[in-house]
């Protein structure tokens, strides 16, 4: 295989992690949402929560991706497919996100939202506050492997024509009939890219592990 | 959106048959994972590191990796190495081995977390190799990898829908085609979703039962 193919693959890469990253972002964010909405307890909050949750983790991405392109346009949403690849990504991502924090806002001691009620803090404050910087450090490695998931699962926005890792290597190994080397050198840059994320999901739990609560 | 049943109703013997290749798609790879897992765990723990480092390795590239490229890798790099395989047993072959590196990891957790002491005090109180086995390590890795194990088969559950990126007759491709024939895709994709959300709550369930199970099992005859 020539250099000229693994370059190829290292630009396609770029488009990897840039899509995996924005996702695993949005995604964050919502599932912050979707945290507080199920710790409100309130009925109409928790009820849309867990049925999205329970949707996003039941269902293939494979299967939610083809959904979320085939829906957007017909209720009136045109949009560039890497936007729906990216729509698609997040709200998967924000589903697991949210099931992985629970554990952690479950395990902030109960004291300790006590005594920030009693401190005169209100509940956004509280949550803000509190719980979400005590739960995140607990659900940081959990995040770590969903961030790794969510890299490897954005192989399948391959299907939708988005050039990324897989799409390229697909294309190169029909026009060059080497499908060997070209899929071991898209694998092993998936491996290499996984690698980072998991030294530095080490490294900030290392430096989080020093910061006092 | 017009949503016509009669449509799903006509391609009801269809879908059944791409419901049918999933699940034994998903019960076969199911299957060969846990024991082949079962196997590298086994290997790996007992036969010192020249056989842990390089299964290892393997493990590590399988879970690093995903699952597309795996089964590309197989699917069209395989005749090039005299593999000429039809898309279902390359995906069958497939999910057998992804899911084979990850049981093994479920199995080496299993076996680290069973308490030396219990063995130990299994050993003074004279019960033989095999019951020690029998009766305490597999029962207390029993309860300590099935959670994990039933999460893996509802992943597998899922990953099975990418074979259909290779044309296996299997859900997601029978339903998606019958939406195209059909020009009723998004009704059709929407039946998948469903279909899939049922056997995995369906899965995570049952799970969760034989997990209730095994615990109250565990704690009664202690």
């Amino acid at each position: 295989m020539t250099l000229k193919l693994f370059t190829l693959l290292l630009q396609a890469a770029i488009s990897t992690v840039g899509i995996s990253l924005v996702s695993i972002a949005i995604g964050f964010v919502i599932a912050i949402l979707l945290s507080a909405a199920r710790l409100s307890g309130k009925a109409i909050y928790v009820a849309p929560t867990q049925l999205f949750i329970s949707f996003f983790r039941g269902v293939p991405l494979l299967v939610q991706l083809l959904l979320i392109y085939t829906l957007l346009p017909v209720i009136g949403i045109n949009v560039p497919s890497v936007v729906a690849a990216i729509i698609g990504l997040s709200l998967c991502t924000a589903a697991y996100q949210a099931e992985n924090m629970r554990g952690g806002f479950e395990s902030v001691p109960k004291g300790l939202i006590e005594a920030a009620e009693v401190t005169g803090l209100n509940p956004t404050q509280t949550f803000f506050r509190i719980r979400v910087p005590i739960a995140l450090r607990l659900t940081l490695p959990a995040l770590v492997n969903e961030a790794i998931m969510i890299l490897k699962s954005s192989s399948l926005v391959s299907v939708v024509g988005i050039i990324e890792i897989t799409k390229m290597a697909q294309d190169l190994a029909s026009s060059t009939y080497l499908p060997i080397p070209i899929f071991l050198s898209a694998g092993l840059i998936y491996l290499v890219i996984n690698w980072v994320i998991a030294m530095l999901g080490r490294y900030a739990e290392k430096s989080l592990a020093g910061t006092s609560a | 959106m017009m949503f016509d049943p009669q449509v799903i109703i006509e391609k009801l013997p269809e879908i059944g048959s791409g419901l049918f290749v999933t699940i034994i798609l998903w019960a076969a790879g199911m299957i060969g994972g846990v024991a082949l897992g079962f196997v590298v765990a086994t290997l790996r723990r007992f036969c010192g590191p020249a056989v842990n480092l390089p299964l290892g390795f393997v493990v590590e590239v399988l879970r690093g990796t995903p699952f597309l490229i795996q089964i590309f890798l197989l699917y069209y790099g395989g005749p090039f190495v005299g593999l000429m395989l039809d898309p279902t047993p390359c995906g069958l072959i497939g999910l057998t081995v992804y899911s084979a590196a990850y049981y093994s990891e479920i199995f080496r957790a299993g076996f680290a977390a069973v308490p030396p002491g219990h063995v130990e005090a299994a050993e003074c109180l004279g019960l033989t190799r095999m019951q020690i086995i029998r009766r305490i390590q597999i029962p207390e890795m029993a309860l300590i990898v099935l959670p994990p194990a039933v999460n893996l088969s509802v992943i597998l559950l899922k990953e099975s829908a990418v074979l259909s990126i290779i044309t296996v007759p299997e859900l997601t491709a029978t339903v998606s085609a019958i939406g195209s024939q059909q020009y009723a895709f998004l009704e059709a994709i929407f039946l998948l979703a469903v279909i899939y959300w049922v056997l995995v709550e369906a899965t995570d369930r049952l799970g969760r039962l034989a997990e209730h199970r095994l615990a109250r099992l565990r704690f009664s005859k202690a």
